[in-house]
């Protein structure tokens, strides 16, 4: 794999998508050591740059570089220079300048890293962006689903929740896709995509890679809990009620929320996602969330792992030609 | 095997001088075998470690060979030492990963490492790191097909089944059945121009 960053997934070949999904099954056996550690990224030094609150995905980056050896400096918004009013522009300069190697980078207006990555010779991963993509928790996605069923090509994903807003679902969307997979987007009327599906088909057509199965988009949860592989409950966000997007908790709990009853409508051993944090009750109930089909905890695991993978690929030499 | 340069010699640029044929290759791994167990007193708290990819399938034989001999199966790891290499940052794009397989703790055990060739040293090196990882051995042995000189750190191989002085532009294969589809030990070596090849 070539490529300065990981921005998003639309842009990755089915091929380079096996390559991470292969090199995370390396860095999974490396975190069942005694020791977690390997030196690829010795002498690196990785920041994250979070300009939207995160946790578990900070927290995961973090790891990931630590046990490759590198050094890691975390930035978030608050309590640095971007209160003085201190651009994005200018802050990611300071980092060349400061000398980083790796920039992971999450923030709320979608595009955000593709600036940041024209501007800075530094890789640039995509933590986050606005709406518009995850890519890391897409790929953790995709090799969570073929360590429990095997492969992805032919399974059928359904991807339930407010697609509209989210960028895990786009993301998820074209790694899917990219490797043949049949996914189904549903969500409440009010919060479908628009245009996607046909962006996804065209891009996927640009790629050289003929759907068999193409993205489809519906409001029938029925529909599109059919005879499904994987189900993946997205976050419910409490401002889509204070936007008239969602009447109430409780209705999109009652009509959207996937219960033991929802997951009997897929397929038999279908295994259900989510890309946390959870509201339990809400869009997943809690004896689905931890019972015997959830891969949830390990795709936090996985996290890590894929992480690990992606930031080995990235920091490839940057030497002339192949040895 | 590589179809698009024949191990054959018919290379017009490259001159290939068998070494050791199959039964030189079997007679070297038995009494390297034979060794392991002299220099330890036995198969007890002995783990081979074959480094990937071709000391991998080595190591595997090295264990059955000692079960003929002694009636005990001597566990066998595989290593994949690419994250540990020195040489990460002169390639283009990362080589990639096999599986690394150590079956136990190595905590208190002997390590026999097994590879094809030893040349610089360096994958040694980088292979001794590795087991750091896994445990603290206790003492960590390394057995070689063919040694070829040239070291640049203070590596040396314990068992060794040829020695075999080498020019730096030469080049040692050691093949296998089980990833080659033959046995043998050949020496690669550029013919000056205007030579008849063979």
């Amino acid at each position: 794999m070539r490529r300065k960053d990981v921005l998003d997934l639309d842009d990755f070949t089915a091929d380079e998508l096996r390559e991470v999904l292969e090199t995370t099954a390396a860095m999974k056996e490396v975190l069942a050591r005694p020791i977690r550690r390997v030196p690829p990224l010795r002498g690196k030094t990785i920041v994250n740059c979070f300009y939207e609150a995160s946790t578990r995905t900070r927290v995961s980056f973090e790891l990931a570089a630590k046990n490759l050896s590198a050094d890691v400096v975390n930035i978030t918004a608050s309590g640095s220079s971007v209160e003085k009013g201190e651009t994005l522009v200018d802050t990611t300069r300071t980092l060349q300048a400061l000398g980083a190697d790796m920039v992971v980078m999450r923030h709320g207006a979608s595009g955000a890293p593709y600036l940041v990555a024209r501007e800075l010779e530094a890789s640039v991963i995509n933590a986050g962006d606005g709406w518009h993509a995850h890519p890391t928790q897409a790929l953790l996605d995709l090799f969570t689903v073929q360590s429990r069923l095997g492969s992805v090509e032919g399974r059928r994903i359904a991807i339930i929740g407010d697609i509209l807003h989210s960028r895990v679902a786009r993301s998820a969307t074209w790694g899917f896709a990219t490797l043949g997979a049949n996914v189904v987007l549903c969500a409440p009327p009010t919060l479908l995509p628009i245009g996607f599906a046909d962006a996804v088909h065209t891009g996927l057509r640009a790629k050289g890679i003929a759907t068999a199965c193409p993205v489809t988009v519906t409001h029938d949860l029925g529909e599109a809990l059919r005879d499904a592989d994987v189900i993946m409950a997205l976050r419910v966000q409490r401002e889509r009620m204070d936007t008239g997007l969602l009447p109430s908790l409780r209705e999109y709990a009652r009509e959207w929320g996937i219960t033991r009853e929802r997951i009997a409508q897929a397929r038999f051993g279908a295994i259900v996602m989510h890309p946390g944090p959870m509201n339990e009750g809400v869009e997943i109930s809690p004896e689905v969330a931890y019972g015997p089909q959830s891969v949830i905890e390990a795709q936090v695991t996985n996290g890590v792992a894929v992480r690990m993978a992606i930031m080995y690929l990235l920091a490839g030499g940057r030497a002339g030609p192949a040895v | 095997m590589d179809l698009r340069n024949p191990p054959e010699a018919s290379r017009d640029d490259v001159l290939e001088k068998l070494i050791l044929d199959a039964d030189g290759l079997r007679r070297a791994l038995t009494r390297i075998a034979h060794e392991i167990l002299e220099r330890n007193g036995g198969p007890h708290d002995l783990i081979l470690v074959g480094m990937r990819s071709r000391g991998a399938p080595l190591a595997h034989r090295l264990s059955s060979l000692i079960s003929q001999f002694e009636g005990t199966a001597v566990p066998v790891g595989e290593l994949d030492i690419t994250m540990f290499r020195d040489d990460l940052e002169l390639r283009p794009t990362r080589p990639a990963i096999q599986p690394t397989v150590i079956p136990r703790d190595l905590t208190g055990t002997t390590v026999v490492l097994v590879d094809d060739v030893l040349y610089t040293g360096r994958t040694v090196r980088a292979a001794m790191d590795a087991l750091l990882s896994f445990g603290r051995a206790r003492q960590i042995q390394l057995a070689v097909i063919v040694d070829r000189g040239h070291r640049e750190l203070p590596i040396r191989a314990d068992y060794v089944g040829k020695n075999l002085p080498t020019a730096r532009h030469e080049q040692v294969e050691v093949r296998l059945r089980e990833v080659d589809g033959t046995d043998e030990v050949v020496l690669l070596g550029q013919l000056r121009s205007g030579t008849n090849h063979a």
